[in-house]
Parts: structure tokens; C-alpha cells; sequence
């Protein structure tokens, strides 16, 4: 039968997961110093927890690399403050909360009872993508524990403050992940996004202030305040500090999670950490941060890992999950692939993003089948342009960044499948079973 | 209605500031109970929360997880999305498809297993992933399809989940 995931090794800079394995237990987890920090914030007043985060410089790990110690000083007073634990991890190519959470899913609850004794928040819900069925489980497990521990459900020491945790598994939406979605679903509406203002933290979860985070952002909640927040700005650069984990798939060779300071590059995460490409395959393109960040070129792999190196080379570093693509892949159907999702997870609430999405994987479908023409390609363009900046939230725009992209790098694959009037890959070559040629199957248009 | 459901959705509701939270959950609860979401097990989401069952319908018709439709004993779900498709998903859901005389989405003749491509699974690193009944099978092989199926066509669906 299939293996189970097998885990990478640590990298000797890493804070997060810095052993081999998983500690799931809280005996294992305090043997390793772990809710250490929780005692040592309840000496601190929310005020100083904030300037830690603050000094800590440490930016939102879910996509967009907000600095999470602004967000929290954001929050607005009120009675009733929630935390919200962003783990709907799914963007294309990202499995680094999963990770997080079968590995050390303590640090996470940790985090979350700091963060909550910071705003000193009515109860926290841990939002999880419903395919994660065993992580929820094993985050049921861990707040139990907690629970019987003295650290969930009873005053903490030497206070009067209760931290409640709760679960709450989503159930199959992409565009849960995008904070207003993900609030609207928890308030048990349909997940579509909301208009800014209000925003969350001042009306979120039960249309209450709401301090919002990722998974990857919480858990390194108590290394900032183990570790103090300046020493953990020492790590990385200077504009994005610490260690990050970064999901590394596609045609590499020891694809895996790995936690790496952001002062690394690409070429240390691909060809060290990745062990680079399978024999005799070269290096044609890959994704720096999740599927709806515009590609980078080989010659752009001594780019850093860092929020403004990934930036500076016209891409973004988003939730961290980098694809390798090598020489065989079809940059077409790559394209079609990614706009594909795209359609399908457009809530439909914007016209921008249910029309764009929807015309621009009907011209990529073309393209692919070798039916599209040369004016098509520059009309996809167009598209790409009148739906980016145009939406409620940014998913017109993570399906028209990389379709530009695709296009602006490879637009001479494109011409080439018009003027053969086929896709030119072979049969065997990546995703192929997804698109037979069109002499082998019906085009699959779509006009619902 | 069953009281084991009722009961299910009402702890559930205890959780939340506002009963209407609990919906995701509830219909999680209902499509254990019925295997999908009928009319019927709607209308039971709906008493349990105090809503009307066209809101249930709703909020289900949105997310991907929940059936409308009756689905076959077990489901298989197929990450097709780029880091499993660009290493062998797209040839493993062709194998899926023949060994079940079915094309995704579907289910087989026999109603035993219903068949569908999911998008991207978190499962990137370790894939292909397969979703089976809601449990995670990564590094998924060629060679594995037959005996998987073999394995559930012997089995009946359990009747509570995996969570």
C-alpha cells in the first residue's frame, strides 16, 4: 500500500520543527521546553506581548506577509475579542501547516493561548480545511490534552483569564482562505467574501473584533517570546526575519516541507534542500509562492526566499509553496491547469473573477488543443488585465498573475500550438492524460 | 428525525456564540447520518439549527465536500491539481477511470465507488494523493488502484467518520 508522508530532515536553523519526527504528545512536547513561553507571557502585560511581536518584525506566514504584530495592534477594544486560527491551507502546492499541525501541533495551541491571553479574546477557532480530517483530529487530541494540562478551560496560573479553543473544520472552498471568506463561513454563511470595511478586526467572527492568522504565524508565536522578539529580527533579513517553511513540489527530487531562514535563496531550497532535478531533466520555470504567483525563470534561482527579494524579481513569496517545473512540461496546459482551479473555486459573488476566470480557461483550453490563434493569445492578455485590481479579493487576480506570466515567458509555446494546430508535447509528457489531443477526444468547451 | 442527530448538531451549536456557526458541522453530522444530503437529511440540519432548509441547501450548494446527489459506498477523490498532476495523477485517474468503467465524476455500475478529481489536497510534496472515504493516500501508484478497489468493494462504508 502507499507510504505515508515521509518528513524532511531539520535544517540547523530552524525554530519551528527543529527535530526529526513528530511530537505529538504534551509530555514530549514540555520535556522540549514547550509552553514555557505561555508562562512567561502571563508575566507580561498585552501591551508588551504586542511590542514583542512588533520588535519581532515577523510577517503573516498565510500568503500576503502582512507584519503580524501591526495586525494585532490593530485589534478594536471591545467585550467579546476573537482569535481566529486561518488553517485552510489550499493554495496549489502548499502543505506546510499540515505539517505543522502533524508534527507539533502543541506550538500551534501554544500560540494560540499567548495570542489569546494578548487580547485577552472570549475563545479561539482553529479554522481547518475539511479534507484535513486526522489533523483536526489531532488538533482535538492536543486541545484535550491542553485541556487536562490546566492550560485550556481553567483560569491560567496566577490569573482569572479561561482560553477556550475550539475546532471548526471548513468543508471543501478554496476561497475560505481569504479572511473575509473564511469569517462569512464561520458565521455560517456561503464563504464569499466581504467588502473592506469593516474590516475584521473591528467586525469578524460573530461580527465581533477578530484578530486573524495563519497557522505558520501562531506557531511561531511562542519562539518570539521564548526567544525574545529582537532576537528573533537577528535571523533572515532585515525586512523579513525568522525561518519560514517552504513546501517544495513538482519535478524536484526530494520534494518536502522545509524550514529555512529567509535569508536563503531558491537555489539553496531547489537544488540544496531539493537535491534539484531528476537525472537527465533541466530546469525550465518554477512557482515562488503557491500557484497564483507569476513564474520565475532558471536564471532566477539565486533569488531570495525573502517577502522583498521574491518582490524585486516581479513575483511573490505568498504562502511559500514552490513547484518545480521541468523541460518536458507543456507550459500551455501548465496554464490551463492553473486557471482551471481558478474557475472552479471563484465564489461568483464578483463579475470580474466569475467572467475572467471562466474566458480565460475557455481560451486556454483552445490553446491547448491547438485550436486557439495568434490574436487569442493577446486577447487572454487583455483578459488577464481587466480582471486583475478589479475584484472584491484577490482571486481574479491569482488566476490572471501567472496566466500573464505563463504567457509573457513562454508566449512562443503558445504560437507554436496555434500554428500546429496541436498541443507539440508527447504522449507521455506531464499532465497529457488531462488533455488528449484533440483528435483523440471532444473538445470540452463550456458555455453553462 | 434521529435524536443521535439532533443531539450531534445541538453539541455542536454549544461551541459557537451563534447557533448558525454550527451549520457547517451539522450538515457534516446529516450527511454521515444519510450518506448525502437529501432533502430529508436538509430538513433535519434545518429543525436541528432552527433555519430554513433552503439556507441549509445554500450554504451546502457551496463547498465541495457535501453531496447533493447520492454517492456510491465509498468515494475516491483524485488531486488532480499541478504538483500531483505533473507527477502521474492525470495517468492514475485514467487507470481509476478504467478499472471502474466509469469517468470522473461518477460512480461505478454497482454503486459501490464514486469516482472524482478534487483540487489541490496539501498533499504536494507526498503525492499523488488520493482522498479515500476522507483519509489521505500519498506516493499513490499505478499498481495500488487495483487493490485499493478490490479492498473497498469487500467493505461497506462506515457509517460514522474518520474524524
Amino acid at each position: 500500500m502507499p507510504e505515508s508522508p515521509t518528513f524532511a530532515q531539520p535544517d540547523a536553523n530552524a525554530l519551528l520543527l527543529p527535530f526529526a519526527g513528530s511530537r505529538r504528545e504534551i509530555v514530549e512536547y514540555e520535556a522540549n521546553g514547550g509552553y514555557d513561553s505561555l508562562r512567561k507571557s502571563l508575566g507580561m502585560t498585552s501591551e508588551q506581548l504586542v511590542d514583542e511581536m512588533i520588535a519581532s518584525n515577523l510577517r503573516g506566514r498565510g500568503g500576503a506577509g502582512f507584519p503580524a504584530g501591526k495586525k494585532a495592534s490593530f485589534l478594536a477594544q471591545g467585550l467579546d475579542r476573537y482569535l481566529v486560527i486561518n488553517g485552510d491551507e489550499s493554495e496549489p502546492g502548499t502543505f506546510k501547516d499540515r505539517e505543522i499541525i502533524l508534527r507539533n501541533p502543541h506550538m500551534l495551541i501554544e500560540g494560540i493561548i499567548i495570542y489569546l491571553w494578548m487580547i485577552r479574546g472570549a475563545g479561539a477557532y482553529i479554522y481547518i480545511r475539511g479534507e484535513y480530517a486526522k489533523e483536526a483530529a489531532i488538533l482535538e487530541g492536543a486541545i484535550a490534552q491542553a485541556r487536562e494540562k490546566g492550560y485550556i478551560g481553567s483560569p491560567l496560573p496566577g490569573t482569572d483569564y479561561v482560553a477556550n479553543v475550539y475546532v471548526h473544520r471548513g468543508a471543501g472552498a478554496y476561497i475560505c482562505g481569504e479572511e473575509t471568506a473564511l469569517l462569512s463561513s464561520l458565521n455560517g454563511e456561503r464563504g464569499q467574501p466581504t467588502a473592506k470595511p469593516p474590516f475584521p478586526a473591528v467586525s469578524g467572527a460573530f461580527k465581533k473584533p477578530t484578530l486573524l492568522n495563519n497557522v505558520e504565524t501562531v506557531a511561531t508565536v511562542p519562539v518570539i517570546i521564548g526567544m525574545g522578539g529582537a532576537a528573533y529580527a537577528g535571523v533572515g533579513t532585515e525586512q523579513s526575519t525568522g525561518t519560514k517553511m517552504f513546501s517544495l513540489s513538482g519535478h524536484v527530487n526530494n520534494p518536502g516541507n522545509y524550514e529555512m531562514p529567509l535569508s536563503a535563496t531558491y537555489r539553496d531550497l531547489i537544488e540544496g534542500k531539493g537535491g534539484g532535478l531528476p537525472a537527465g531533466r533541466t530546469l525550465k520555470a518554477f512557482v515562488p509562492g503557491g500557484s497564483s504567483m507569476p513564474i520565475l525563470m532558471p536564471n532566477q534561482l539565486d533569488t531570495g526566499l525573502a517577502f522583498e527579494a521574491v518582490v524585486a524579481a516581479g513575483s511573490m513569496a505568498g504562502s511559500g509553496a514552490v513547484i518545480v517545473v521541468d523541460d518536458r512540461t507543456c507550459m500551455v496546459r501548465f496554464a490551463l491547469r492553473t486557471a482551471e482551479f481558478y474557475m472552479h473555486e471563484s465564489c461568483g459573488k464578483c463579475t470580474p473573477c466569475r467572467e475572467g476566470t471562466r474566458w480565460i480557461t475557455e481560451l486556454l483550453r483552445k490553446q491547448e488543443a491547438g485550436l486557439g490563434t495568434l490574436e487569442e493569445i493577446d486577447l487572454l492578455l487583455e483578459i488577464c488585465n481587466r480582471v486583475e485590481g478589479n475584484c472584491l479579493c484577490v482571486l481574479g487576480d491569482a488566476c490572471a498573475m501567472p496566466v500573464r506570466s505563463h504567457i509573457n515567458n513562454f508566449r512562443h509555446e503558445f504560437e507554436e500550438h496555434c500554428r500546429l494546430g496541436r498541443c507539440p508535447c508527447p504522449d507521455d509528457a506531464p499532465m497529457s492524460e488531462l488533455y488528449p489531443p484533440l483528435l483523440k477526444a471532444p473538445l470540452p468547451m463550456v458555455h453553462a | 428525525m434521529s435524536d443521535t442527530l439532533y443531539d450531534e448538531i445541538q453539541r455542536e451549536i454549544a461551541k459557537y456564540p451563534d447557533r448558525r456557526s454550527a451549520i457547517l458541522p451539522a450538515l457534516r453530522h446529516a450527511q454521515e447520518h444519510y450518506g448525502w444530503l437529501s432533502p430529508e437529511a436538509l430538513e433535519a440540519v434545518a429543525d436541528g439549527l432552527d433555519l430554513s432548509p433552503a439556507r441549509c441547501l445554500s450554504v451546502a450548494s457551496f463547498y465541495d465536500m457535501f453531496f447533493l446527489q447520492p454517492v456510491g459506498d465509498h468515494v475516491v477523490e483524485v488531486c488532480t491539481n499541478l504538483s500531483c498532476a505533473m507527477i502521474g495523477a492525470d495517468k492514475l485517474l485514467k487507470e481509476f477511470e478504467r478499472e471502474l468503467d466509469v469517468k470522473a465524476p461518477g460512480t461505478s455500475a454497482d454503486g459501490t465507488i464514486t469516482l472524482r478529481c478534487v483540487e489541490c489536497l496539501g498533499g504536494c510534496g507526498w503525492g499523488p494523493v488520493v482522498s479515500v472515504d476522507e483519509e489521505y493516500e500519498e506516493h499513490f501508484k499505478i499498481e495500488d488502484v487495483a487493490p485499493l478497489l478490490e479492498r473497498l468493494r469487500s467493505t461497506s462504508r462506515p457509517s460514522e467518520s474518520h474524524a
